[in-house]
């Protein structure tokens, strides 16, 4: 299995919407306990190690791309 | 303190320093370090028929209990040396480990959870008795010529052979061999001497390790604790060792003062705090931080790099002296046959495939063991907390809570394993080590697949399930039959069920006990084959 990107969500808004609201009222750190937290039990749930390291991998490029654009604004 | 050096051995003059000159005496195999794993390397080197000189520079053994927890894989080694009765008979036998976070139990292990086998997950037993044991039984053993305060100071790499020079409280002299092999731990001058590295990641957390003498009745199990009330924000351990000795680790601070730390008064409201009481004694006081390392290659021309010598693990797994008796078993039947000449110097360089490949594995787990105790960032801290609070309510967070992940032998990935050409289900794959299981022989005691190896003469053997007519063994290759009219019986059905066995299938073992190659139907030019290439013979 490879990871999908293709949307999976018949209403996508609404996944958006439910992490959105998980971390309301939290503070920052709370909010990174509670992402930490999410994100092991998502990575069990899929239970892929090849799934989670393109995953991993996708999440960590679109980070620096983002950082990157950041810098070069400044 | 009570007394920390529990025996003393005598210097005694050889003969060698009598000669001058080039007429220094001649040895196959000088062994250097007289620890575990230079002790048992030259026993089961002595019981392979060849004559070792072991050397080492002290003349004691005792220094503080140092390992304490010794594999099930290491037992079996040393049955097969005839010391693992007296090492299982002292030690403190265990498989249950607990793991608490906070005042509340998490989860438990157990790591020998089927029966059917004749050694336990492990025991534990301070390292002195354990070189006591090995000492005694070297002593029994003519091919060993073991020489306290023998300290090698000088090494010199010829073509084919290594000069040592050694020095004695008589002045120094010279020996030839033709391999030397270093077992001088984890500060082996050896290792200086021929100029390798030894470069790894060294860990900043400070532990803290006390022995102490009391009563008490803790159950006999590992216990490990998260952010104990006894000690906030960090880790411990309390581990049951013979004659009413624990073994208290306790993790401290990267800025912790290590002259401070260490004196018995700072010691004792940290361990009495722990315990809830302060009627105990020191036995042994450490502090220490950790290196995970290994040298790039275990060989250095004629010389062999062996145990701590050649790598260093954190100690939250066993993984330091087990893997060390691991590469002493591993090596001694290679480097005998290439003293033999029945395989070429080639198959020592196995000796570091497998065994490097075996440092590797137990860096990693123990590196993610001590990452895991001592996050590096406070991102690493979150995760950790995450799993932690996990734990208390899944499963996946429970097998996620790192508190050492505990030494299991290695599968080696070998140039002398054949590959399968039958369907399995199930047993040890080429390059595993072999289970146990309980089998029986008609009016004797029950008894195990491990002593039937130990019997059949600690060589190549064949392990077959009878199918009618035997199979026709190579020269030279023990047998171990199961079931027909003269085989051990196995009225449990667990070595069957634990070799995935029908009747016909055979299992060629090496003589460290490890898998070479198996067959459902072996035929006997496939088991030649398999044989020559387990002998490193191309």
């Amino acid at each position: 299995m490879s990871l999908s990107t293709s949307s999976n969500f018949a209403k996508p808004d609404d996944a958006f919407r439910a992490i959105l609201e998980a971390h309301r009222g939290l503070n920052d750190a709370q909010s990174a306990d509670l992402d930490a937290a999410l994100v092991l039990i998502l990575a069990n749930h899929i239970g892929d190690l090849d799934v989670l390291r393109e995953a991993i991998a996708l999440a960590r490029r679109q980070m620096l791309d983002a950082s990157q654009q950041q810098q070069q604004q400044q | 303190m009570a007394q920390q050096s529990k025996t003393r051995f005598g210097y005694r003059r050889h003969s060698n320093q009598d000669r001058t000159g080039g007429n220094a005496a001649e040895y196959p195999v000088v062994v250097v370090g007289a620890g575990p794993v230079g002790l048992s390397l030259a026993i089961d080197l002595a019981q392979r028929g060849q004559s070792v000189v072991l050397l080492d520079d002290a003349d004691r053994i005792g220094e503080g209990s140092r390992a304490i927890c010794f594999s099930k894989r290491s037992l079996e080694f040393w049955d097969r040396l005839g010391v693992g009765g007296r090492m299982v008979d002292k030690g403190v036998v265990w498989s249950i480990g607990k793991i608490f976070h906070g005042e509340s139990p998490l989860y438990q292990f157990n790591l020998l959870p089927e029966q059917g086998h004749k050694r336990p997950a492990f025991i534990n037993l301070q390292q002195f008795y354990a070189e006591a044991y090995l000492v005694d039984r070297v002593q029994e053993l003519a091919a060993i010529d073991l020489r306290w305060r023998n300290k090698v100071i000088g090494l010199e790499q010829r073509n084919d052979h290594v000069m040592l020079t050694i020095e004695t409280p008589d002045g120094a002299y010279r020996i030839r061999a033709d391999y030397v092999v270093a077992c001088d731990g984890a500060r082996s001058s050896l290792r200086q001497m021929v100029g390798a590295e030894f470069a790894g990641k060294v860990f900043e957390d400070q532990f803290l390790i006390a022995d102490v003498k009391m009563t008490a009745e803790f159950p006999t199990e590992r216990w490990f604790w998260f952010d104990p009330p006894f000690h906030a924000g960090r880790s411990a351990l309390l581990h049951r060792q013979p004659d009413d000795v624990w073994r208290v680790d306790l993790q401290l601070n990267r800025y912790a003062d290590p002259a401070f730390e260490k004196l018995p008064e700072n010691v004792r409201p940290r361990i009495a705090r722990m315990l809830g009481h302060d009627k105990f004694d020191f036995e042994w006081i450490s502090l220490y931080k950790f290196q995970c390392r290994r040298m790039e290659k275990f060989i250095h021309g004629h010389v062999i790099f062996a145990g701590d010598a050649a790598h260093q693990v954190s100690p939250f797994g066993a993984r330091g002296a087990n893997s060390g008796l691991e590469d002493a078993e591993n090596l001694a039947w290679k480097l005998d046959r290439v003293l033999r000449r029945t395989s070429p110097e080639a198959l020592l360089e196995t000796y570091y495939a497998e065994r490097s490949a075996a440092a590797d594995e137990n860096i990693r787990e123990s590196t993610r063991s001590t990452d895991f105790m001592a996050p590096n960032s406070h991102q690493e801290a979150r995760l950790r907390k995450a799993v932690l609070s996990l734990a208390k309510e899944t499963e996946f967070g429970k097998r996620m809570v790192n508190g050492g992940r505990l030494s299991v032998p290695s599968v080696y990935d070998s140039e002398l394993s054949t590959a399968d050409g039958d369907a399995w289900r199930g047993g040890p794959r080429p390059g595993a080590s072999m289970p146990d299981a309980p089998i029986a022989a008609r009016g004797r005691d029950p008894a195990f697949l491990t002593e039937a190896f130990i019997e059949a003469g600690m060589r190549f053997t064949l392990l077959e399930f009878a199918n009618g007519a035997a199979v026709d063994a190579p020269d030279g290759v023990g047998v171990i039959r199961i079931g027909g009219h003269d085989g051990f019986s196995d009225s449990a059905g667990l070595a069957g069920a634990r070799y995935d066995a029908e009747p016909g299938t055979a299992y060629l073992l090496r003589p460290d006990g490890y898998v070479a190659a198996r067959f459902r139907y072996p035929t006997r030019a496939a088991l030649d084959a398999a044989l020559a290439r387990a002998a490193g013979i191309k």
